[in-house]
């Protein structure tokens, strides 16, 4: 397969903060215990995509992401890791490194992406269309954690129903219409003329987009070229070639030509070949019809452009960790209902505690729980639908439900834990309550506190 | 009310009541609009022929066919007509089903005539509306029974919109049906309807569907290819609706869209989509063209020529398409094409030439005639030689030896054709003189904004004028007759105004030349070039970050810009002419107060818009250096200083005032950004803005982005002063 892959890795997103740090840029946080931009990664290489450039959002984010997949992926993957400066943006980030690009597709993936979507699918509608782009559409969840399978968090506001609308052609083809960010809130805004070509226009809030696109190279780099103001994919390149596709300013066949050198006989057998597939996919498409004009014979033929989907099955898990909802979420969902994804074999129990982890008696780890390795639990511990690090040491009487605790994390006697992250290096001293907290790296709660609802870091 | 109340409470009864309640419709026997005139001016809509039967026959044959028991005719222009031939005709005789006429002479609308029908108190039930053109032949079961059911779930339901699919694309739909380009927007789990456009504004690119709609539903279908059939199952409330809503005309203008838009007491209307079966209504030539043609061809089976559904006269079908009535006398030379229909007691004479048309009864067609697509009525005359091309030819004409009639002509009634005259393409000929240009011109326009309205009375009034003209002074009309329609001939030509000419050729009976389906499609790439323009001018998000949740902070600027940019505009103008014609400032006041009560802002948006058209104002006054701009800008906001401060009561609307100056700096007025820091300093001396107001905003702005503070760097030094000045005293 012709195709580059571009992993956005991100850096250290604000929106993660206080989860998030120098020391662990997004892209490394863990979801169950594994960075999450391990699982974007093993899911490429489950579609045998090896080659991959992996841009990160600052140098020193960079040089750790490096550093960890080089130690975990030595062997397996060829991974280029690029850094680009902060702030960027989607775009700005693809801009940065087109020198890298080469292929005739490339395939980007945004680094915090958790899904078992096969990428080849998306791929093979890319090329079946000889689209321009195609995204990948998944079910947005049901507001709030849910307990379907296709449940994730993209619980950016919390607010339900705030992810896309998006518009499709009857046959669930063609993206026609996208509504990302703050214009999800506005009225719908829907141009005429696609409405007329295609006739029929089903409009979806149902959907959410998945951040991965598969673009057509010369096409991404001349909209990233011509377009300097572009900064995000999803809410400036996309919605761009949506809203122009019937009447397209690339220069497609310029670039075509371009591409393929002087070498007039391939790109004439690439024609063919187009036309054949176009052909194989019974009625010319909408884009055709409109191009050609009535009765195939326009007098001014026009330039279209296709903008493709491919629609995840609802049965199919697919999240982004992109705010802290998610990244709790995400860590339930991977060791409860999307558990295939974690790599990891459960126990009987249905959960995943490391042979070398010890429990106190009367202590209970109940299903959808995870220890990790070398961890240490005192007498009357029960933990729930929990994930832990490795290396903790937990006293006695203490009661984690519903959180996610990292590594090296020390908790005294007597501590209640509920709905919270606690990151690595965090010491709770004893009969600490928390609820629905985030404490960040290296903190320390003092005896006897109790929280609710709040983000403890470091100043 | 009262009575609306009732009928809501009986609703749960309906079912039941519906049992015992003879299905119902009401037929309007009027269009109430005015595109078949000429003809119209001397016969109702609903009685021209259609393939040799008058339309009205279609449309009653299909409801008594379809299990209607009770119909309401209800005739407006040309009253009489319609009950004189309804009363000589059969339906009157049928078992299980009765007509009953109701006439009215000042009914200008469909609005007026249900209205009119409410107060009768003659309906009972759910009912089917329809209009007196509406050619179908669905089976009402199904869409009665799915309405019912709707009906017993959620009272609101009131009305069930018959959709038919048809091709998108605006060719197919003025070469199809020449009615305007539907869209619509349904709920495709409960087939709500949620959004209607028929009169397609061109100078709209997009459609703007509201947010709330997408509120509760995870899909909405929004349609181009849909095609109105105009057959509506309603229940009662739609009519006691109109008596409520008393400025509703139109059924799709006014009431369609006024219970989608103002949400009515929750009223919902539903649509059903009919597949195999045809339903179509006559809107305008093209469409009587294209449903002439799907007679022929049997797409209405079995309301075709050769049953007998009406006491039509037995035709018989022949192979490709002809349909013969008896007693034709034909000459064995002549040549009857394909897809032709010809009626009873006509004579076609040696070497004729017909293919693709409709001739009537009686009809005298000499030799050597070529007609092809042409409807041709009863008792016409067309003598040798002639060549008729997609015309239109009424009763009575007499088409005289070598005339010529090009694509898209109407001759209305007992017109007669000179020997050799060429009657050029669109033209319209009738014995009726056109109403005068400027009367049309009214009209015209009057019926563009609700199109049911239409002079009726005027023209009856005109009608008897003419006709006692075409008596009295018989000679003088035929004189100048002579010159427009040939030696010997007699009839008015009516002229197309340049506007219109667009509309004509949509809505003529002959096809659309090539040269104007090039324009059409011409004109489809420069509405997407508009459209794309449109969305480029949509602003690039270019700064917002892709996982920011920042975003949502421009949310109402966006929102409210294109409403407030004509506020401001409004505003602008308000302010220019009180410096123009020195109107005081509490009249000023009172005006810029009604503008925001019109355009429902607040007294912060009135600051800006004001500050905003002063600072223009000062800009627009010829200056040469920035130090006369400063001067300028001291002048006015000296003279105007009450004024602003009127709408200045509090920290809120000074700091719009500073935000609004900084946008201006950016955008509009670049001039002004070098003496930023002078014209705030002199607000500041006017008292315009308190010193509060300026240190808000300059905190406000100190987490904003780098590229936003360069006007809070500006003026620095002046808020530096602002904080120490307090101190010193």
């Amino acid at each position: 397969m012709d195709f580059q892959v571009v992993v956005l890795a991100g850096g250290t997103s604000k929106e993660l903060i206080p989860l998030v740090s120098k020391e662990v840029p997004k892209a490394l946080l863990p979801v169950a215990n594994r960075p999450v931009l391990s699982y974007v990664l093993e899911f490429l290489e489950q579609s045998n995509l090896k080659h991959l450039i992996v841009v990160v959002e600052g140098e020193d984010a960079a040089l750790r992401v490096g550093g960890w997949i080089s130690s975990a992926y030595v062997d397996r993957l060829h991974v280029e890791v690029a850094a680009v400066p902060e702030d960027i943006g989607t775009a700005g980030a693809l801009r940065a490194i087109g020198h890298y690009l080469t292929a005739h597709d490339i395939l980007v993936v945004s680094g915090d992406l958790v899904c078992d979507v096969p990428p080849g699918a998306v791929a093979a509608a890319h090329r079946r269309h000889d689209a321009v782009v195609t995204a990948m559409l998944c079910s947005a969840p049901v507001s709030g954690p849910s307990e379907s399978g296709s449940s994730g968090g993209k619980d950016k506001t919390k607010k339900p129903g705030r992810y896309n609308i998006i518009g499709l052609d009857p046959t669930k083809q063609f993206l026609l219409f996208i509504a990302a960010g703050a214009e999800v809130e506005k009225d719908i805004r829907v141009q005429k003329s696609i409405l007329r070509a295609v006739g029929q226009m089903e409009i979806r809030t149902d959907l959410m987009d998945a951040h991965l696109y598969a673009f057509k190279r010369s096409v991404l780099q001349e909209i990233l070229g011509q377009k300097e103001s572009f900064q995000s994919l999803r809410q400036d390149v996309l919605p761009y070639l949506v809203r122009s596709q019937l009447r397209s300013e690339l220069s497609l066949d310029g670039a075509q030509a371009e591409e393929n050198g002087n070498d007039k006989v391939v790109s004439l057998d690439n024609k063919a070949m187009r036309s054949q597939l176009v052909a194989n996919t019974s009625s010319p498409s909408f884009h055709e019809l409109c191009a050609m004009g009535p009765n195939g014979s326009a007098p001014f033929p026009r330039n279209t452009h296709k903008c493709c989907v491919y629609i995840a099955s609802k049965n199919k898990y697919c999240a982004r960790l992109n705010s802290i909802q998610a990244f709790s979420d995400i860590n339930r969902d991977v060791i409860g209902e999307a558990s295939h994804l974690s790599g990891y074999s459960f126990s009987a129990h249905n959960n995943i505690i490391h042979s070398s982890a010890e429990l106190g008696s009367k202590t209970t780890v109940g299903p959808q729980c995870m220890l990790g390795e070398g961890s240490q639990m005192g007498d009357k511990c029960s933990v729930k639908r929990s994930v832990l690090g490795r290396h903790c040491r937990i006293g006695s009487n203490v009661k984690v439900v519903n959180s996610v605790i990292m590594n090296h994390v020390t908790i005294g006697d007597g501590c209640s834990i509920q709905g919270s992250v606690i990151c690595s290096n965090v010491q709770l001293q004893d009969r600490v309550v928390l609820r629905d907290c985030q404490v960040g790296a290296g903190f320390v709660v003092s005896a006897g506190s109790e929280y609710k609802g709040e983000s403890l870091a470091r100043k | 009310m009262v009575q609306k109340k009732g009928a809501t409470r009986v609703s749960e009864d309906a079912e039941e009541e519906l049992a015992r309640v003879p299905l119902q419709a009401i037929l309007l026997a009027d269009s109430f609009a005015q595109k078949f005139r000429p003809i119209t001016l001397e016969r109702p809509k609903v009685l021209l022929p259609l393939v040799n039967i008058p339309m009205i026959d279609y449309t009653l044959a299909w409801l008594e066919s379809a299990g209607v028991e009770e119909v309401f005719v209800f005739c407006c222009a040309h009253s009489r007509q319609v009950t004189d031939y309804l009363t000589n005709s059969k339906w009157f005789s049928q078992p299980n089903f009765s007509i009953k006429t109701i006439e009215s002479h000042n009914c200008v609308s469909a609005g007026d005539a249900l209205r009119l029908i409410y107060e009768q108190h003659v309906i009972h039930g759910d009912f089917v509306l329809i209009s007196g053109d509406t050619l179908s032949n669905m089976s009402l079961t199904q869409v009665l029974e799915e309405h019912k059911e709707r009906r017993k779930k959620d009272s609101n339901a009131v009305m069930t919109m018959v959709i038919k699919k048809s091709k998108p694309s605006p060719l197919t739909h003025q070469s199809r049906l020449g009615t305007d380009e539907l869209f619509m927007a349904i709920d495709p789990d409960t087939n709500q309807l949620l959004y209607y456009e028929d009169k397609a504004d061109h100078l709209k690119g997009t459609i703007s569907l509201d947010n709330l709609l997408l509120a509760d539903k995870s899909s909405v279908s929004l349609h181009n290819d849909k095609q109105d059939c105009y057959i509506d199952i309603c229940s009662p409330e739609v009519l006691s609706l109109f008596t409520d809503n008393f400025d509703y005309q139109h059924l799709r203008r006014h009431f369609v869209k006024g219970l989608l838009v103002d949400d009515i007491m929750g009223y919902k209307i539903f649509t059903h989509e009919i597949y195999s079966s045809y339903a179509a209504r006559i809107d305008n030539f093209r469409s009587y063209d294209t449903i002439s043609k799907d007679i022929i061809q049997r797409w209405t089976y079995p309301f075709v020529p050769d049953v007998q559904f009406i006491g039509n006269s037995s035709t018989k079908l022949e192979r490709l398409g002809m349909y013969r009535a008896p007693g034709i006398e034909q000459s064995r030379s002549a040549q009857i094409g394909p897809f032709t229909v010809v009626g009873n007691g006509s004579t076609i004479g040696n070497n004729t030439k017909i293919s693709n048309s409709v001739v009537g009864e009686g009809c005298n067609i000499g030799s050597k005639v070529s007609i092809e697509g042409c409807y041709i009525w009863h008792n016409v005359t067309i003598e040798d030689g002639c060549t008729l091309k997609h015309a239109i030819v009424c009763d009575g004409v007499i088409i005289k030896s070598g005339a010529v009639l090009e694509p898209g002509v109407v001759l209305s009634f007992k017109v007669v054709i000179g020997q050799q005259f060429v009657v050029p393409s669109y033209s319209k000929v009738s014995l009726l003189q056109q109403p005068t240009k400027q009367d049309s011109d009214e009209e015209l326009e009057y019926a563009d904004d609700s199109s049911a309205v239409v002079e009726i009375p005027s023209f009856n009034i005109t009608s008897d004028k003419l006709s006692g003209e075409l008596t009295s002074e018989l000679s003088e009309p035929q004189r100048r007759a002579v010159s427009e329609v040939g030696s010997g001939g007699v009839g008015y030509m009516w002229s197309v105004g340049e506007g219109d000419y667009e509309e004509e050729l949509r809505h003529s009976v002959a096809p659309i030349p090539a040269d104007k389906l090039a324009e059409v499609i011409q004109a489809a790439i420069d509405d997407m070039e508009m459209s794309a323009q449109d969305g480029n001018l949509l602003p690039p998000s270019g700064e917002l970050q892709a996982d920011s949740n920042s975003i949502y902070s421009e949310d109402n600027i966006d929102d409210i810009r294109d409403d407030y940019i004509y506020f401001e505009k409004e505003v602008e103008a308000t302010f220019l002419r009180a410096v123009h014609e020195n109107i005081k400032e509490d009249h000023v006041i009172l005006e810029v107060n009604s503008l925001r009560l019109s355009y429902n802002k607040t007294s912060v948006d009135c600051a800006g818009a004001l500050f905003y058209s002063m600072m223009k104002l000062a800009i627009e006054t010829p200056h040469s250096s920035a130090g006369d701009l400063i001067n300028n800008a001291t002048n006015v906001i000296g003279t105007w200083k009450k004024l602003l401060k009127y709408y200045l009561p509090s920290l809120d609307e000074e700091i719009e005032v500073i935000l609004k100056f900084e946008e201006m700096c950016l955008e509009s007025a670049r001039e002004f950004s070098s003496i930023f820091v002078q014209v705030l300093h002199l607000l500041y001396d006017e008292e315009i803005l308190q010193e509060d107001a300026i240190l808000n905003w300059a905190s406000e702005k100190e987490g904003a982005e780098e590229a936003d503070k360069v006007f809070l760097k500006q003026s620095k030094g002046f808020i530096q002063w602002l904080i120490e000045a307090p101190e010193e005293d």
